[in-house]
């Protein structure tokens, strides 16, 4: 049972995460391959903050974001001048930096990481594994809130339009890099969250917990599940999460079949399992027999 | 004619390089409002260059592009559609995920946000902007493809499309880049009619053609691109007389035969 939990508590987190990528790279069309630097910023931030401050995960969390958007913004600023393939290369480079950074510098413990991160309270009582569950449960239902009210908003929308096209966008009076750079930022803070929740849940954290390899499965559960869609990189951090877990014995062989997964999903199902013509869409509206219209892709 | 001090755009001495290229080499016209002006010249004559140079894709090498009297040059694309200046493209750039509606919202939002942070994280689902593009999709005669996906339409819809995004910014300045190209017959009546609509609302058109018969039936003048530089500027008629631009469309020795 306890097992199950910290299974579960570990992919409501790396789905949050998820989620903020989406926003990049589903909403905004921006790919980013070094989402997991914002997942250790928020992380270290928390931790810091929380031993060497003295604060409580409570007091500490808006901070924490707040370091998340105001460092997404910093490097998203000049990145998101860049495009596509470029993009790709520049934020795998922050990706590299942030980690090096946390590697290296004696003031976050260098290869020592930081150790003895407090547990999180609520109301005086101490979680435990199961109401930390229940937090990041809550803290993943708040994140898919304001992912599904965000393709709601005028921002959301000028994301839309700057990813379907975005010389037509710019035409229409939208500012390519604010849509961009608001898509960015509001993704790294979910990162931040993520990365907030995952230092108290393990409170024991090192750089290589944030390495590129996890921003890699990070981008491969927003592409199994389908990009842009708002349920789908929840769909692909539980089946990526699960996985491993099922097949112990090819845990050694777990990148190899993340990209084997991922060169699969872009052949045959680009848009991925929950992506407008994917096979589950499509299975599902033979069952309901009704069109179930995406509307702007999500 | 409107009078000259009613100038809506004036290019001055406009020049666009590209490196040892020169594709647009000091050009200069003027725009009233309500006029219909017409940019013509053969294949890389810089019409395009032009375009993109007035609104704000280029910054001009040398020269000014001045709109309403205040000189433009270095604004950015969506300033340039915040001035009042919308545009189609010659290669049609339509948001294939979005339905036709949201399409035109999408400019309409731009509108309704620009330069307010908290509003751009209202909701853009509500009637009264639904309303709004859909008049202006009853406009351009696209009324009943409001739920369509982009991607979808047929290239004479798309130019329509095209259009209606254009209007929604409520230009002072409409640049048309072959907007008639790929069209039926029937089609370029009805564009035709909707763009001498759009004039008479006050709006100043300025349209790159090829089909010859449209520009020159449309066009109150026409100004005539060649190798970038502005070969004549006149009434259709005059213009289409000239043995300059005849010489430009059709070569050397064939002025005689046309004429």
């Amino acid at each position: 049972m306890d097992y199950l939990v910290n299974v579960a508590i570990v992919i409501s987190i790396q789905a949050i995460a998820a989620c903020g990528l989406n926003v990049i790279v589903g909403y905004a069309g921006q790919i980013s391959l070094g989402h997991a630097a914002f997942f250790g910023i928020g992380a270290y931030a928390s931790a810091m903050l929380t031993t060497k401050a003295g604060l409580t995960f409570w007091g500490a969390l808006p901070l924490v974001l707040l370091i998340a958007a105001i460092l997404g913004f910093l490097l998203g600023l000049p990145s998101l001048r860049v495009k596509e393939d470029f993009l790709a290369i520049t934020t795998i480079g922050i990706n590299f930096i942030v980690e090096a950074v946390f590697l290296y510098t004696p003031f976050f413990g260098k290869a020592l990481g930081i150790g003895g991160i407090p547990r999180i309270y609520v109301f005086g009582q101490r979680l435990n594994n199961q109401m930390l569950l229940g937090l990041c449960l809550f803290f993943l239902a708040l994140t898919l809130l304001i992912c599904w009210r965000f393709t709601r908003t005028w921002a959301g929308l000028s994301c839309f339009a700057v990813r379907e096209n975005e010389t037509a966008a710019s035409s229409m009076g939208i500012s390519p890099v604010r849509a961009k750079l608001s898509a960015f930022v509001i993704g790294t803070v979910f990162a931040g969250l993520a990365g907030a929740l995952y230092a108290h849940y393990v409170r024991f954290i090192s750089a290589g917990d944030f390495g590129f390899p996890v921003s890699i499965s990070m981008m491969s559960m927003v592409v199994l599940g389908g990009m842009g869609t708002l349920w789908g990189p929840l769909l692909g951090a539980v089946i990526l999460g699960i996985l491993p877990e099922v097949f112990r014995p090819l845990i050694d062989y777990r990148m190899f079949l993340y990209s084997l997964l991922l060169l699969l999903m872009i052949r045959f199902q680009p848009g991925g399992l929950l992506g407008e013509h994917s096979f589950v869409r499509t299975a599902f509206r033979g069952l309901t027999g009704k069109e179930k219209g995406g509307v702007a892709g999500v | 004619m409107s009078p000259v001090s009613d100038v809506i755009l004036s290019v001055k001495n406009l020049s666009v390089h590209f490196g040892g290229l020169k594709a647009v080499d000091d050009v200069s016209f003027e725009m009233s409002r309500g006029e219909i002006l017409g940019l013509i010249g053969p294949n890389g004559a810089g019409k395009t260059t032009c375009f993109n140079a007035i609104s704000g894709v280029y910054n001009p090498t040398l020269g000014d592009v001045v709109l309403d009297g205040r000189r433009t040059n270095g604004t950015p694309p969506h300033g340039m559609a915040a001035l009042g200046v919308g545009r189609t493209f010659q290669i049609v750039h339509p948001f294939t995920g979005l339905s036709v509606r949201d399409n035109v919202i999408v400019p309409l939002g731009g509108a309704r946000y620009r330069g307010n942070f908290l509003r751009s994280f209202g909701s853009w689902r509500d009637k009264k902007i639904a309303a709004e593009a859909e008049k202006i999709l009853d406009t351009v005669g696209l009324l009943d493809q409001a739920d369509r996906k982009a991607g979808l339409l047929p290239i004479g819809n798309l130019r329509r499309l095209e259009i209606a995004r254009a209007l929604a910014l409520r230009p002072r300045l409409l640049l048309l880049d072959e907007s008639f190209s790929g069209l039926r017959h029937a089609e370029i009546a009805q564009i035709e009619a909707l763009v001498r609509g759009i004039r008479a609302g006050g709006v100043a058109v300025l349209l790159i053609e090829h089909n010859m018969k449209v520009a020159m039936t449309l066009s109150d003048r026409v100004v005539v691109l060649d190798h970038g530089r502005k070969l004549a500027e006149g009434l259709p008629d005059d213009v289409s007389s000239n043995p300059d631009v005849i010489e430009a469309y059709l070569g050397k020795g064939e002025s005689g035969r046309v004429a």
